[in-house]
């Protein structure tokens, strides 16, 4: 199997790593038995994505995925984050191995749980 | 950058004398053994001289040992040869649930046919449970399938008891030693199996050549139909610097055997000590001692093992996970879970198996490399706990 150099310098360096005292949504997916475990915590400021950090147990595609969709959605609207998909991550880190492509989805289900549990908050008060 | 070559498990270098050796028998003596002109008969000299050495190391005779492409053919010849030249007897076979995938795979493909197949329990140590292995036995079971050490964890079955159940239910008894061979001292005789599969590529031969040893008077139906190579046994033109090379390369071993070990294993406890004293949250998988001497597997906690295997390549340290023959499949690793590891530990889990080339300083490199990125990994790892320090320790003198 072979991973693009892109995603080998996602791996290596990952961006926004961490977790975040203050966030205003956090989401979560995957599990220790499949091998893979998302958080990613976003910080909103008028419904704009100031802030992202991430913490991923599981392989260098999922570490690789996890850095490049927190590093996307920063800066957007939570609307435009909505919008972001795998493809888009899988385009960014020049292609994944088929049997890894998963690791991008969970990616994007992990902004996406993060987003939408701003928006539930957002909305009660 | 450094290369350091810590997956001999998976594949050893052919020994340099050795392909010295062998040269010849590609360009100058590259007759057909089959062929019945005196570039033949050159050629049959050496399979000959071959099938004698490896016969020899084995305890067995010449016309018990059969060339074959590797491992995997000969798991797949043991197997379905004696399922199916058996199969007016019963239809009951019997192999172990941390077999090579070469037999478990063939297993499967066999239940698809019409047998059935029981996977005999092992314990925490990977140990075949001999009490539950003596249960499983039934009046139609024909063949026993047991592998003679662990490619992953490296624990080595107790294949005198198991010979002594297999025989007394008059079952054909097959034992993989793959891993094995030339590292443990092998006699087919004693203790007493039926089959004996090898491979020439795990002990510094050639790759794409292996054996399988059949007890003469022993029943087996052929699988690769063709010539009349192999005493009509296995079709196919012999491979003859391959099999020159496998069994200098076995003679060798057997030869260096004792040295070879006791080097081999200063380095693996010097790597597990280490391990052990300055990572926490490190399991050995297998046994502590009852394990082939250059096998060290550890499951490092809240990492998984993936990430960890392309950290320490990026530094040049080549290791595996679970097994090079099912790396690049999402599931862990059977055998890891056939000893009752959680998925999530089994994830974590990785195999350093040393070599008669890895030094002192390689293996200190790589604790020092391996506690850098679990660090690292660690920092990253939603499942580390909170509550603790994400630290490693410090080298202790010796």
């Amino acid at each position: 199997m072979l991973y693009t150099e892109k995603v080998m310098e996602a791996f290596q360096n990952p961006k926004n790593v961490g977790d975040m005292e203050d966030y205003d949504g956090m989401g979560q997916t995957g599990s220790e038995a499949c091998g893979d475990i998302m958080q990613v915590f976003i910080k909103v400021e008028n419904d704009r994505i100031v802030d992202a950090k991430f913490k991923t147990y599981g392989c260098a595609a999922a570490i690789a995925s996890s850095s490049t969709a927190t590093e996307l959605i920063k800066g957007m609207t939570v609307e435009e984050a909505l919008q972001v998909t795998n493809k888009r991550v899988i385009e960014i880190l020049g292609g994944l191995p088929p049997q890894k492509v998963h690791c991008s989805v969970l990616a994007e289900e992990t902004i996406k749980a993060a987003i939408e549990d701003y928006i539930q908050k957002r909305d009660k008060k | 950058m450094k290369k350091i070559y810590m997956d001999h498990a998976a594949t050893t270098p052919l020994d340099p004398e050795i392909f010295k050796e062998i040269m010849p028998y590609y360009t100058e003596v590259f007759g057909n053994a089959n062929s019945q002109h005196l570039f033949g008969r050159e050629s049959v000299v050496v399979v000959d001289r071959a099938r004698d050495i490896v016969a020899k190391c084995l305890g067995a005779k010449a016309n018990e040992i059969y060339f074959t492409s590797g491992g995997t053919e000969s798991d797949n010849w043991a197997i379905r040869g004696v399922a199916r030249a058996y199969a007016h007897k019963g239809k009951h076979l019997i192999i172990s649930a941390i077999e090579h995938p070469a037999m478990l795979t063939t297993a499967k493909e066999l239940i698809k046919e019409g047998f059935e197949v029981t996977f005999a329990e092992v314990d925490e140590y990977g140990f075949v449970d001999l009490e539950k292995l003596k249960k499983a036995i039934r009046k139609d079971t024909t063949f026993i399938g047991i592998m003679y050490a662990n490619n992953e964890i490296g624990t080595i079955q107790p294949i005198a008891e198991i010979s002594k159940i297999a025989q007394e239910h008059g079952i054909v008894f097959f034992t993989d030693a793959v891993q094995a061979a030339g590292v443990l001292n092998i006699d087919v005789k004693n203790p007493k199996v039926d089959m004996l599969s090898l491979s020439g590529h795990k002990f510094y031969g050639p790759k794409g050549v292996g054996v399988l040893y059949i007890r003469s008077g022993l029943r087996i139906d052929k699988i690769l139909t063709g010539g009349h190579q192999e005493r009509a046994m296995r079709g196919g033109t012999t491979n003859v610097p391959g099999v020159l090379g496998l069994a200098l390369a076995l003679e060798k071993a057997i030869k260096h055997l004792d040295e070879n070990n006791k080097y081999v294993t200063a380095l693996r406890d010097h790597f597990i000590h280490r391990v052990q004293t300055e990572i926490p949250h490190v399991i050995l998988n297998g046994h502590p001692t009852n394990r082939l001497p250059a096998n060290a597997n550890f499951a490092f906690r809240f990492i998984e093992g993936e990430s960890l295997l392309f950290s320490l390549d990026m530094h040049g340290i080549a290791i595996s996970s679970g097994s090079a023959c099912s790396s690049g499949s999402l599931e862990p690793s059977h055998v890891l879970l056939a000893i009752g590891l959680p998925e999530g530990t089994a994830h974590g889990s990785l195999r350093f198996s040393f070599g008669k080339h890895n030094t002192m300083e390689e293996v200190d490199y790589t604790v020092d490399r391996l506690k850098e990125i679990i660090v690292r990994l660690r920092d990253l790892s939603p499942i580390f706990p909170k509550t603790e320090k994400n630290v490693v320790f410090d080298k202790k003198a010796n």
